[in-house]
């Protein structure tokens, strides 16, 4: 039987505030463990939660990028239920009224088509702490820096049909929240973190079939093996006779499979009511007005003015705003006099390719946006090949200097000069008699050999459009 | 409405709570009334009535994203029964 595959994302993204949602301690990662968790985190009797103003607008910017409904009046509920990470017995998240209500969200498909995913909601709540479970005389360790941090949770619709489809709308949605800089995007960190509803139906069948949901997804590479080993779990338990069971399962990367969660199960009555500890939270118009003014450049709207204000394919324009600080870097080189499309080229793989070797971020790149707009500077006017700045990119990245200095260094400056080729072209034909017969007795594949040997005596320097031109007109005279 | 015994056992295993047998039906009494207590306000007419979710009509005040807690840890962990490098330490939860 073909199965048509269903999928729904619940995301939490880590809100970039400085402090935590409901109170004044540091969100910062990797700190020694329980210094930044104060004693609202801890939730120490007589405390009381006050709302972070900042987790707030990013809520808000969020709700404008997907278009989606903002709720004038929204509300937190405490969702009750025991786990040692949370010290409070319950956390304070929202249920019935969210902040930002139903938006959708457009997403890019592998054969160019795009699809609009519908988001169900986004709701503000905090972040739980860490339980370490090496050992500690068989006992758990807690660190609880982490409990409190703002988290905006963004629902989907179950509106995916297949996994190449949730990848993509998870890259989309992480994509945004960067963008937005709402969210650091660090998946290693855990600042943006996976769940995925995924059920099976016979293609044709409208009824959706049992789901699970998966946890712990915390990369792309890993959220598409989880799926897949999910959607082949659930087809073969179906097609031998089985059924699936509607639970919680956590997928195991070491062992690249997915299993039960039965604890979470059993503790799943989290009997929602309206915090009372906190007061409805208002939205204004002037809050939301200065939200919207506050939005930058989103990547559709960075995409379509790449493709028209600098003439690119869709594809390059798609590739480099990929991410904000590559769209970035690529204006700063167009801006240092640097060809739009050639600029797109580079970034996208000269510079893209010698980063990913290097295992260095582009904010790392020794190559800065300048020199790169420099090099290409020289190539567009032609003191040097395209092949000859290869090697002045790797000086440059090497610390040499920039695009001049290393010309200059190097004497790589191009031969245009075409009485020089000229002569230089024609010691190479007198020294080889044998190939101009050849050639001109019908084996034109010879012109490559000619070009080599003119290459190889000015060290690749002669521009290469004079030299074909010039030993065309001289071999086939 | 009325709750039994396994309504009981049910909400004070929620709530992590050891009741003996004997309490059990006086808690399934209790809660019993308070619901009944419910049943009457739900005769009331509320047509026209806004739900509210909090007794103050108020919205909630906003503060600013500033850091104002330093580490208190040592102090904050007084009061714990057991840590260690500077974690709590509970019985062992696995998942």
């Amino acid at each position: 039987m073909q199965w048509e595959t269903v999928i729904g994302l619940e995301i939490h993204t880590q809100l970039a505030t400085k402090s935590k949602i409901f109170s004044g301690a540091s969100t910062a990662y990797g700190a020694e463990p329980n210094t930044q968790a104060c004693i609202v985190d801890l939730g120490f009797p007589g405390v009381l939660p006050v709302l972070n103003e900042s987790a707030v607008d990013m809520a808000l910017k969020f709700g404008v990028a997907v278009d989606a409904e903002i709720a004038s009046r929204s509300v937190f509920a405490r969702k009750n239920y025991f786990y040692p990470d949370l010290p409070k017995g319950y956390q304070i998240s929202q249920f019935e009224l969210p902040i930002v209500g139903k938006g959708s969200l457009t997403i890019d498909l592998e054969d160019g088509s795009r699809k609009v995913i519908g988001i169900t909601r986004a709701h503000l709540e905090e972040d739980a702490g860490k339980s370490l479970h090496e050992d500690f005389h068989g006992m758990s360790g807690i660190d609880l820096n982490r409990t409190g941090t703002p988290l905006l949770e963004i629902v989907s619709e179950p509106d995916m049909r297949s996994i190449k489809e949730a990848v993509a709308y998870a890259r989309r949605i992480h994509q945004l929240v960067v963008y937005l800089g709402i969210c650091d995007g660090n998946m290693q960190e855990g600042s943006f973190r996976i769940d995925a509803n995924l059920s099976i139906r016979p293609f044709g069948q409208e009824a959706f079939g049992t789901r699970t949901e998966l946890k712990n997804i915390n990369s792309f590479r890993f959220m598409e093996r989880a799926l897949n080993f999910e959607r082949e779990r659930q087809i073969d338990l179906i097609e031998g006779g089985g059924k699936v069971v509607q639970e919680t399962r956590l997928y195991d990367a070491d062992r690249d499979e997915t299993r039960s969660m039965r604890s979470k199960e059993e503790a799943n009555d989290y009997r929602y009511f309206p915090d009372p500890d906190l007061l409805p939270v208002e939205i204004t118009d002037q809050r939301l007005q200065s939200a919207k003014q506050g939005m930058p450049e989103l990547p559709d709207q960075k995409r379509q003015r790449f493709e028209s204000a600098y003439s690119l394919s869709q594809a390059d324009a798609l590739m480099l705003t990929q991410s904000r600080q590559q769209a970035d870097f690529f204006e700063n080189v167009v801006a240092s006099g640097g060809d739009a499309k050639m600029a797109a080229n580079w970034v996208t793989a000269e510079l893209a390719g010698a980063l990913n070797k290097a295992g260095l971020e582009l904010s790392q790149s020794p190559v800065t946006a300048e020199r790169l707009g420099g090099l290409l500077t020289r190539i567009a006017d032609n003191t040097i090949s395209g092949k000859l700045a290869k090697q002045v990119f790797e000086a440059m990245w090497n610390g040499e200097g920039d695009a001049d200095e290393v010309i200059q260094a190097k004497g790589l400056k191009q031969i245009t000069d075409s009485a020089q080729i000229e002569s230089i072209i024609d010691e190479i034909i007198a020294a080889n008699p044998k190939q101009v017969e050849q050639f001109r007795a019908g084996k034109e594949k010879l012109l490559g050999f000619f070009v080599g040997q003119v290459m190889k005596q000015t060290q690749g320097k002669a521009n290469p459009g004079q030299v074909n031109q010039i030993l065309l007109g001289k071999l086939r005279a | 409405m009325s709750l039994d015994h396994s309504d009981i056992e049910k909400i004070a295993h929620l709530a992590r709570m050891a009741l003996d047998a004997s309490q059990i039906d006086a808690y399934a009494e209790d809660l019993s009334d308070i619901l009944g207590l419910v049943e009457q306000l739900e005769a009331a007419d509320t047509t026209d009535i806004e739900p509210m979710s909090h007794p103050l009509h108020m919205a909630q005040r906003l503060r600013s994203d500033e850091i104002t807690e330093d580490n208190r840890r040592g102090e904050n962990q007084a009061v714990a029964p057991s840590v260690e490098n500077g974690l709590y330490l509970v019985p062992k939860v696995i998942e």
